[in-house]
Formats: C-alpha cells, structure tokens, sequence
C-alpha cells in the first residue's frame, strides 16, 4: 500500500518535472524547408494550395519549378511589382529560391473550384476561341500554343493555367497591361496581354477558370511545344 | 516637420544671400583626366584592383550604386531623402554616363570632399561625411577596380529635389554645420586591430550614416557617434551599437558581433531590414580579421548614461495581458515562452537590441512584414518569419510588441495602434 502511495507520487512528481520541463525547454525546431519557409506558407499555404475562395494568394502547389524561381527572381528584381514579395525574396539566393520553388513544385494538391463571374454564353464561347484558336487578325496565338494542349502547363518554364481562379488570372492579364507584372525580355505575355482587349481578358478569364479539370493535372514534359512567340523566359540563359 | 522645414528654408535663403556676397563658386573643378598624375598603367595592376574590389565590397558601393535587377555599379537606385529623391549615379567607367572621364584626383574629390569634378557640391544622401576618413590608398585602388569594370551606358535620373535644396550650392550651408574633412588619423594609444576597426567603421563602412539620428536638416551631430537612430523615409531605427552598459549591444560578445556581420544571424539577435541587405552585399563578404576589427572598436563604445522612460498614462495591465495572449498563440513556438529564441535559428526577444530600440519600429515592422534572414554563405537556407499583416489587427499588434518590450527584463515605452497604423502602409523600400 505504502509503495503503491509512493510509486503515484513519484509518477506524479516525474510528470510535473516533465510538465516544468516543457515549459521552459526551448521550442523544438524541425530542421525542414518546410519549417524554414514559414514566411512563404502564411499566405500561400503550407503545401502552396493558395486560398482559391479568393484568389489573392496565389496557388503554388505543382507549378513547374522553373517558371516558380523565375518569379521569385522577377519579384527580387522588382519585374513584378507587389511590396511584400518583392520584400521576402529581398536576399535570397538563386539556389535557395531554386529549392523553395522545387518544394511548392513538387506538392500534390486536389485543385478546388473557385467562384464564377456572371458572364454571357457568347463571352464564354469568345473565352474558349481565344484559349484554344487565338484571334489571328489581332496576333493573337491561342493560350494552348505555349501553356499545353491541355492547358494543364509545359515544363519547366510554363505554368498550367485550368484550375486557377477568376481573379488571379483576369488579374494577371491586367498587371501586365499596368506593367506590375513583367519579365525577362523579349516578355511576350506582356506583348500578348495588351493585343487582348478589357472584355476579351474577362472572356478567358472566365473561360479557362470554368474549364472542366482533365484527367492528369501535370504539366507536359518539356521540348513538347514550340512557342509562336520569342519569349526572353523560354531562353536557357535567362534561366535563373 | 514642416515647420522644421520652413525654418530650414530661411535659414537656407539667409545662408544663400551670404553665400552669394562671400562666394559666388561652389567648390573647385578637378584636374581633367589627361592631366592626372596618376599613372593610367598602375591602375590596371590586378593586385591593385582586387585589393579594390575588395574595398567597394566593405563600402557597400554597390548597394546604392546598382539599381533594383540592374547591373552592377550603372547606377539607378533612388536614395529616398527627407528633402527629396537622390538617385545614384553610374560609377562604371562609360564615358558620357559614368566615370569613364574622371580622373583620380576628381573621383578623390569626390570621396574625401564631397566635391564632383566640375566642381558642384554633392548631395549627402552619397555619404563622403564618412568617405572622407578614407586614405588615398584605398580610395586609388578603389578608382582602379572601378575603372576596370565594363563600361555600362546609363544616364542618372535627375536628383527630385525641391527649391530651395535643388540649389546645390546651399550645401555650402550645409557643410559648414556638419562636415568636417580629413582622413582617419590612428589613435597611437590604440592596438592596430581598434584602428582598423575604427578605420572601417567610421570611414568606408559608413555605419553612422544609419546609426546616429538626424536632426531636421539632415545632419548628424558628431558627439554621438554610433548612438542608435531612426533612419529617415525607410523607417526603421538603426540601433546604438554600443556593446557597454546600457548600450543596443550590451552583452554581445566580439563573437556575436562577427556572427551578425559575417552570418546575418548571432546568438544575440538576426539583420533583417536595411541591416539584412549590408549583410548581403556587403559584410559578409569582409575578412575575418576586418571583422574582428570592426568587434574590437565597437566593444570599446562608452557605456551610455541609462534611458528613463516617462511610465505610461494608460493602464498598461490589458494590453499586457491581450500581449501575452497573442504571444502564446502566434510567437512563443519559435521564440520560445520567455522570448529566449533558438540557437543558430530564431532570434531572442529578450534583451534584443530591436525589440528594446527606443520607437517600438523595428518590431512593428518585423510582426507586419515577416521575412527572411538574409541568405549569406554561412547560412545558406536562412530559417523565415511569417507576416503577420493580414492575421492580427493594429490592436492585437501593438499589444504583442507592447508585451515583448516589457517582458523578461525587457523595457521600453509600450507602443499604441496609432503607430502600428502608421508602419502598416509605410513602403518597404
């Protein structure tokens, strides 16, 4: 009985010690990226998965790799223009910027449907003719020529553009109309983005974002396109 | 401000009239390349020019002197000024845009008088109240990497700057309050390693330039060297650098110091901010025995006479308490409960010299911004904060930096939301 009294006691004691212990240990700290890029998964998540209801913070998660890197670069170098990214990738690496992006590359995320603008069923069709024909009295190539026959993205340099929100693309269109959104030269979307009239961006906007998803969300194997455009971010040496 | 301004303005127009009735002249035109006496052949010596690359690395030249995603030394970054834009100028040696007409002796002008070559005087947003500590040397072999560089053509922005501070020569005014030319000379009753410490600290490395306040022209006193200040439009407060009693830096050790430096990070505290991007661009990349240099001048700063702080009209328990709540939740994981922070990982709050700076700036910012530690070679894959701009209200803010400042000995004025609304919308550049 009295070694019964004693052993609880002990347990308990040993249990506070412990409880002592954990509050004044100092934090345990994983030694991952994951854990290193907290400034990056606040917003974007912690497997890139973006917020889709919104839009504003853009989805990482399977975007090739080196399209990522690029725009941490072109945020760095002030080609994109947003104060905090332009902020956090003030005095990163290229190599580092190259494995955060291949981290948010790499991640496997179902894409989730995002909220539709009222739009007419001839914008729809317009959206459509654009996304897969192009407008050729205006020079404008289809977005298929470059982003995949499925639109799904060409790696490593092409993002995917089915499964993205409304707002994020329709807002894409227009910051390279504003030039808060650039790149490397020869920037081609820039080129392409102001061919495209305000209705037309609303028009492939809604169209790409209202796509069914295909089968097989990865972007196609690289060399499988070949760009109607000569673009700066195509060429190996502006790789970063 | 603005009547600091006005008050600016007539003691400017006033300094004008007598500048015009004294001295009609800025200062003097420099001798011509062609008439240089220095030999065009001895700056091309490669020991020379290393030994000035070297030498631009410690200067951070290049930090100004390179726009954002520009190439390197062709100028174009904007100097942000209280008074105005100061866009720096191409210092690669192209001939109708950079220095590629300049001779030695007016590239020294430049540095040791603030003087160009045609004679105007320099704005002081180019920092030649500490170049001009810089030995001629130094500032040659600093001339002949320069020259060495592929010339970039690159005009400079003209300087956005208002009447009466775009007449240049109401810096004659200027210079007369507050620059004082003339090399380093070395204190005989210091070790060599304290002079090249002061050397670099004063001179090239040009740490006072943030690190003392500015009064409302734009000058720096000289009796409070290294003494801590806010740095005026970037909005962050440069701490004292004092390591003595009562200093920013009390209790660091020469270690911790030539972590920072040569890191980003220490056992004492993390750059971020302005200070992230000298460690980027510039310190990382010095010797360690200028390092070690730079850790025995500091740590010979004068203890400072101790800050008393006026206790706060409000009843600080709420937002003490409504502080540690957020605590817990958002910071203590990584900072750990008594703000001790992880070594080698995250930074201690307690007894940090940021967090203890006298405005409350620096952790406002750093809980709105977040960010990296800067990626350097001795710490590659720097660990990150979050931003907590779009989580936490300017209340829940000011509470949190509030309680980290009056937390594990910690004590400095608590801030309000009025100032966290202030820093939240403040540009990051």
């Amino acid at each position: 009985m009295c070694s019964a009294v004693l052993l609880i006691a002990a347990i308990a004691l040993a249990g506070a010690v412990h409880a002592q212990a954990a509050a004044n240990d100092p934090p345990h700290v994983p030694d991952t990226l994951k854990q290193r890029i907290a400034s990056c998964t606040a917003c974007h998540g912690e497997r890139g998965e973006g917020t889709p209801d919104s839009g504003f913070f853009p989805r990482l998660a399977g975007k090739p790799a080196g399209y990522l890197a690029r725009q941490l670069k072109d945020f760095q170098d002030g080609l994109r223009k947003y104060g905090p990214m332009e902020y956090t990738t003030r005095y990163l690496t290229p190599a580092y910027m190259r494995e955060i992006a291949e981290y948010f590359a790499a991640q496997e995320v179902p894409y989730a449907r995002s909220p539709m603008p009222r739009i007419a069923a001839d914008a729809l069709k317009r959206g459509e003719e654009l996304a897969t024909k192009g407008d050729p009295s205006r020079q404008i190539p289809p977005c298929a020529a470059c982003h995949g026959t499925q639109l799904t993205g060409v790696q490593p340099d092409v993002p995917g553009l089915v499964g993205l929100p409304y707002d994020y693309l329709s807002s894409q269109l227009g910051s390279w109309r504003t030039r808060t959104r650039a790149t490397v030269a020869p920037d081609c979307m820039a080129e392409i983005a102001n061919r495209l009239s305000v209705d037309d961006i609303s028009a492939v906007s809604a169209w790409l974002a209202g796509r069914e998803l295909p089968a097989d969300m990865h972007a196609q194997p690289a060399g499988s396109i070949t760009p109607p455009l000569h673009c700066g971010v195509l060429s190996a040496e502006a790789r970063p | 401000m603005k009547i600091f301004r006005i008050g600016f303005a007539v003691v400017v127009l006033a300094g004008l009239g007598v500048a015009g009735w004294l001295f009609l002249r800025g200062g003097q035109p420099s001798v011509p390349r062609s008439a240089s006496q220095v030999d065009a052949a001895a700056l091309k010596d490669p020991a020379l020019i290393a030994k000035g690359a070297y030498l631009t690395l410690v200067g951070d030249c290049a930090s100004c002197h390179t726009g954002q995603g520009g190439a390197r030394f062709a100028g174009g970054r904007v100097v942000g000024t209280p008074f105005g834009d100061i866009p720096a100028p191409n210092l690669t040696p192209d001939r109708e845009t950079g220095l590629g007409e300049w001779s030695f002796e007016a590239f020294r002008q430049a540095l040791h008088d603030g003087v160009d070559r045609n004679g105007q005087f320099l704005y002081p947003a180019f920092p030649y109240t500490s170049y001009t500590k810089v030995s001629r040397e130094d500032a040659l072999a600093i001339f002949a990497y320069l020259q060495s560089l592929a010339p970039v053509h690159q005009a400079a922005k003209q300087p956005g700057l208002g009447f009466p501070y775009n007449v240049r020569n109401t810096l004659k005014a200027w210079r007369a309050l507050y620059f004082r030319e003339g090399e380093y000379v070395a204190d005989d009753t210091k070790s060599p390693e304290w002079n090249r410490g002061a050397y670099l600290v004063q001179g090239l490395g040009h740490c006072n330039e943030c690190h003392v306040e500015r009064d409302a022209f734009g000058g720096m006193r000289s009796d409070q060297s290294l003494s801590g200040g806010q740095i005026p439009v970037q909005n962050w407060y440069a701490p004292d650098l004092s390591t003595q009693a009562n200093g920013g830096l009390a209790g660091w050790s020469a270690q911790d110091i030539v972590d920072l430096l040569k890191t980003g990070q220490s056992a004492k505290g993390t750059a971020f901010g302005p200070m992230a991007e000298v460690v980027s661009r510039s310190t990382q990349h010095m010797n360690e025995a200028d390092l070690k240099a730079v850790a025995t001048y500091l740590q010979s700063l004068p203890a400072r006479p101790r800050v008393s702080y006026q206790p706060s009209p409000l009843d600080t328990k709420p937002i003490l308490d409504q502080g540690a709540k957020v605590y817990a939740e958002r910071c203590a994981d990584c900072h750990g409960r008594q703000g001790e922070g992880v070594a080698g990982v995250y930074p201690p709050l307690r007894g940090n010299s940021s967090v203890n700076e006298p405005t409350g700036i620096n952790a406002i910012r750093v809980v709105l911004l977040g960010g990296f530690a800067p990626a350097t070679q001795g710490n590659p894959r720097p660990y990150s904060m979050p931003p907590f701009a779009q989580q936490l209200n300017d209340s829940d803010v000011a509470a949190v930096v509030t309680y980290i400042r009056q937390s594990w000995g910690n004590d400095a004025p608590l801030v309000q939301e009025r100032d966290v609304i202030k820093y939240r919308h403040t540009p990051i550049d």
